[in-house]
């Protein structure tokens, strides 16, 4: 257990707005209640994070993923929070797979600015395989997500 | 870097999570036998945390004393802590001395019984 929780605190800011946002309207936070939800839920991250681990290490793994941490939220009794973390694991992915596929089209478009105009021609054969690339890699990463 | 664009708050728009995934990250760390954490993971035991306080604020508000007067004291915490299955892991004597330790307080900390002398300022 760490000797110092305090350093181990995540910021009061974030946890007194998720508190009020959870609360009704008007509703006081004593001060003292702030600080121990704020340690309570590092207590959470750290069990959490130990229960997950042994998920992994079960399978073999050195580190830590998201099926371990859904399969720790079962082991402490927050069935209620997998499928919000579920929904929350998909909008993520969503998200990264957006970035990625922005990024590549940020990288072709560039490399395609470099191209001579010699090269118009083949430039729309070239957007016909780059598309059905783009459709075979989302395909991959279907099957991998599961 | 991810960790920066999930966790902030930008422009108004809804963000996956509020609380600084690099915090997180150093608490997980904190543990001695855990190795690497993926990325996923990382987020998910985030928005875990933080669907965690909410259970904890809102659980503690309805089966406390402070629901009268509207409003969530610290007895409130230690009751919900001493008396829930769901959250006895708080007052696990091995974690205790973490989820109470705080000198300005733990004078209030002496007993269940203890109520309206605590000193709880509103926010």
């Amino acid at each position: 257990m760490a000797e110092r929780p305090e350093d181990l605190n995540l910021p009061n800011a974030v946890i007194t707005r998720i508190i009020k946002e959870a609360l009704p309207d008007g509703v006081n936070i004593s001060k003292e209640a702030r600080s121990a939800i704020s340690r309570a839920a590092s207590v959470f991250v750290l069990y959490a994070t130990s229960c997950a681990n042994n998920f992994a290490m079960k399978g073999k793994r050195k580190t830590l993923n998201a099926s371990d941490v859904l399969s720790a939220m079962e082991e402490m009794e927050f069935q209620r929070f997998i499928t919000p973390l579920k929904e929350a694991l998909e909008a993520y992915r969503r998200e990264q797979k957006g970035k990625k596929e922005a990024s590549e089209q940020k990288k072709k478009d560039k490399d395609k600015k470099t191209d001579s105009e010699e090269q118009d021609r083949s430039r729309d054969e070239d957007n016909d395989e780059d598309e059905e690339r783009i459709e075979e890699e989302q395909n991959e990463e279907d099957e991998v997500d599961n | 870097m991810a960790d920066v664009a999930v966790g902030k708050d930008k422009c108004g728009e809804q963000r996956l999570v509020s609380l600084p995934l690099s915090r997180i990250r150093v608490i997980m760390k904190s543990s001695p036998e855990v190795s690497s954490i993926n990325q996923e993971a990382l987020v998910l035991t985030a928005k875990a945390t933080e669907l965690f306080v909410q259970y904890l604020a809102t659980y503690s508000y309805r089966h406390g004393s402070g629901k009268e007067k509207k409003a969530l004291t610290y007895s409130d915490l230690a009751n919900t802590a001493e008396e829930s299955e769901t959250f006895q892991f708080l007052a696990d004597s091995s974690m205790m001395p973490s989820f109470l330790a705080d000198t300005s307080i733990s004078h209030i900390c002496t007993g269940k019984n203890q109520r309206e002398s605590d000193p709880d300022s509103a926010l």
